[in-house]
């Protein structure tokens, strides 16, 4: 075969990976419908919507690299403390927050890879662990800055775009992080389709095949991580500018915890893994915690450990089976 | 590989649009939101305020100024964001006329907003940071402020023989108060302080208390958020602190009535000022005391379950004033200048600060009969919150 064939031959497949799937459209429109169809479950959709961006940049980095992080709070708290600051120190305007939250997050990423990429998975869940509890700490101790634990307060938001003022039932918020998820999911899309995401996925089944094929290992991942903290940093940012609100609490240990409990409902390794974890798992929160206030840890407890016990390949499989009976009916109409 | 993801929010898009359909029903009622801690660290705040706030209903019925009273729990673990969102969709979805609730510091104030643009008074039940009803105009507060009850404290002591004093206060808005309040008070009659602060999650005190032990007090004061308390006394005692002649000192919080009894004998002696303690001798608190046990075995109430009863009474009171109209400018406007005989004794609602005036007492601990109490001594009459007063 002529090199130029070949080439052809991968540029070919590489394509047929980014095909958009009819389900996927459906995805999104239902997720932009939910703006019309749930006008009283906007607040928490916003949170939904939050989650979810957590969600994909942790997928980034676990699912695609294999990059396992117990501290991916840190960014998510960076980015909220960066937009909260510069919304009350210097411009209220939600778009230069979100950019600023994505950039201070995407830098710690950046400066606290070399500490991360060395060692093995369990190297790599306490470097995380303690990035992240040292940045608690340090937004503990300065509370001029931060609020300390009494949490940041008075940040007042600009309209998005200088047309949409946050109201209060969420409207303008599920509308902003929604448009902001679907934008960096486009993203994400595109880049884990890329040459670069394929050498991801070749790092993370066999590193040391990968940089024999001339992969740079290193770079590639720290530039994921980045990649990824900056996503998280965005997730951060809407989290302050909708809530308003920045407390100690973006940096703490059970945000990263849950994160990865959404990836495992959801399963990592696809982007849309950390989207329907999000969706599933704030749902049932919410749902159980207005049932029953005292109790609903238990439930979620003994639901999540029924679920990884088995439950998920129950769950996932007729899902599968159901989806693949529909599939099969789409494509024999289109014939 | 995608469409599975596609049933599945399928499904849930259903399931969300059922639950949204429950909302519209019982008009008449008027609702009053309830956002507190009910899990997590600080869930014995959670659980006295739900129970003093049942309790309210059982005994003074669910009817003022002819309206019935509807009560809807949520419960935030404590996390300033699940309140901001909570309290945004009772506004919202339920159409809450009042919020209320409110464990800590952070938690009220995370809210504050969301009472100015939806104008629905915010009755604080527990959160004690002075500040906090400077936050908006539509803040109520029936608990306490740690100044009010910090600087009766600074008073006794200096009046007491106390000439050298060690602080450890948590490192949060109350704590900071407590700490400046009772440290600025002490200074100026004369006496020195030293101050140090504990982290509010996840405390470990010995280092702290390791520090008292070197410097040698006349009396230590502390701050503990309530329920905190039993593991602080618990390292004072390991520390043998108890035994070096330190007297431990401060707002009442670390002798919480709560947990009094699972502190043990280590808490005897300890001189506290504070609002409300269960050994109040009124008739109204022994008759709120022994319906509150009866409905609640093994329960004490403390002062977060009398700041829940009143702010009740102040929500029923409010309504009693407007006819049962319940639009938040007219219930706020009812609110300011309420007064009303609490468990506590009598209380009144500063129609400036819409903060609370109560009487202050000084407590010791110790035994009535087989039971640890704070019995109280002596008594200062109607004090306002001193930072708001001093402005």
């Amino acid at each position: 075969m002529s090199a130029a064939a070949f080439e052809a031959r991968v540029r070919e497949a590489l394509r047929a990976g980014r095909r958009w799937y009819p389900a996927e459209f459906l995805f999104w429109l239902a997720a932009f419908a939910a703006f019309l169809l749930l006008p009283g479950q906007l607040l928490l959709l916003n949170e939904v919507a939050i989650l979810a961006l957590f969600a994909l940049s942790l997928d980034l980095v676990l699912g695609y690299a294999g990059i396992v992080s117990l501290g991916h709070a840190a960014f998510l708290g960076m980015g909220a403390y960066a937009a909260g600051l510069l919304a009350r120190h210097v411009t209220a305007d939600p778009l230069a927050g979100l950019a600023c939250g994505m950039a201070a997050a995407g830098l710690l990423g950046l400066a606290t890879s070399p500490l991360v990429l060395r060692g093995s998975d369990l190297t790599r869940l306490m470097v995380t662990l303690g990035v992240a509890l040292i940045l608690y700490e340090l937004a503990n101790s300065f509370a001029s800055v931060t609020g300390g634990a009494d949490g940041l307060q008075g940040i007042m938001m600009a309209p998005v775009l200088g047309l949409f003022d946050f109201d209060l039932f969420g409207r303008t918020a599920y509308l902003y992080s929604l448009s902001v998820l679907f934008l960096l999911f486009l993203v994400a899309r595109r880049v884990v389709g890329s040459p670069f995401g394929l050498s991801l996925r070749a790092i993370r089944d066999n590193p040391l095949r990968a940089s024999a094929s001339g992969v740079p290992n290193g770079r590639r991942l720290a530039a994921v991580y980045a990649l990824a903290a900056a996503y998280a940093g965005a997730a951060g940012a809407l989290l302050a500018q909708t809530t308003q609100f920045v407390s100690l609490d973006v940096l703490d240990f059970h945000r990263s915890a849950d994160l990865m409990l959404v990836l495992i409902i959801g399963g990592a390794g696809y982007l849309y893994g950390g989207l329907v974890g999000a969706i599933a798992f704030k749902l049932l929160q919410d749902g159980i915690a207005s049932l029953t206030p005292q109790y609903w840890m238990f439930w979620i407890g003994l639901f999540l450990v029924l679920f990884v016990l088995g439950g998920r390949e129950v769950i996932h499989g007729a899902v599968r089976a159901v989806v693949g009976r529909v599939a099969r009916f789409g494509r024999g109409a289109a014939r | 590989m995608t469409h599975r993801r596609m049933v599945l929010t399928g499904i849930l898009g259903v399931a969300l649009a059922a639950s949204a359909d429950g909302a519209a029903l019982a008009q008449e009622a008027v609702k009053i939101g309830l956002v507190l801690p009910m899990t997590g660290p600080f869930a014995s705040t959670g659980r006295q305020i739900d129970a003093a706030v049942k309790l309210f209903l059982a005994r003074e019925g669910a009817v003022h100024g002819g309206r019935k009273l509807e009560v809807i729990l949520k419960d935030d673990a404590g996390n300033a964001d699940a309140t901001r969102r909570l309290a945004q969709e009772l506004v919202v979805n339920d159409k809450v006329s009042v919020l209320a609730g409110f464990g800590l510091t952070p938690l009220a104030m995370a809210t504050a907003q969301i009472a100015t643009q939806a104008k629905v008074p915010e009755v604080v039940m527990a959160a004690a940071t002075a500040s906090i009803t400077e936050a908006s105009p539509y803040i109520v507060r029936t608990s306490f402020t740690l100044p009010q009850a910090s600087e009766p404290m600074a008073d006794w002591a200096w009046a007491n023989g106390i000439k050298k004093v060690f602080t450890v206060v948590t490192d949060y808005g109350p704590g900071i108060d407590a700490e400046t309040s009772f440290a600025g008070k002490f200074k100026a009659a004369g006496g020195s302080v030293e101050s140090v602060r504990v982290p509010l999650r996840n405390p470990d005190f010995a280092p702290f208390l390791q520090r008292v032990s070197e410097a040698k007090p006349d009396a230590l004061f502390v701050f503990v958020p309530s329920g905190v308390g039993a593991q602080f006394m618990k390292q004072f005692v390991e520390r043998g602190l108890d035994k070096a002649g330190i007297k431990l000192i401060g707002p009442g919080d670390v002798v919480d009535d709560d947990i009094l009894e699972g502190i043990g004998e280590v808490a005897l002696g300890a001189i506290t000022t504070h609002h409300y303690s269960a050994a109040h001798d009124s008739p109204a608190n022994k008759a709120f005391v022994a319906d509150f046990q009866k409905a609640n075995p093994g329960m004490r109430p403390n002062f977060m379950a009398v700041g829940g009863y009143d702010g009740m009474r102040l929500v029923a009171e409010a309504l009693k004033a407007t006819k049962g109209d319940a639009s938040g400018e007219k219930l706020i406007a009812a609110m300011k200048g309420a007064s009303w005989e609490s468990p506590r004794g009598p209380v009144r609602i500063d129609p400036e600060t819409r903060d609370i005036i109560q009487n202050v007492y000084v407590r010791k601990t110790q035994k009535v009969g087989s039971e640890l109490h704070n019995v109280e001594f002596a008594t200062i009459p109607n004090v306002k919150d001193p930072v708001k007063a001093r402005k």
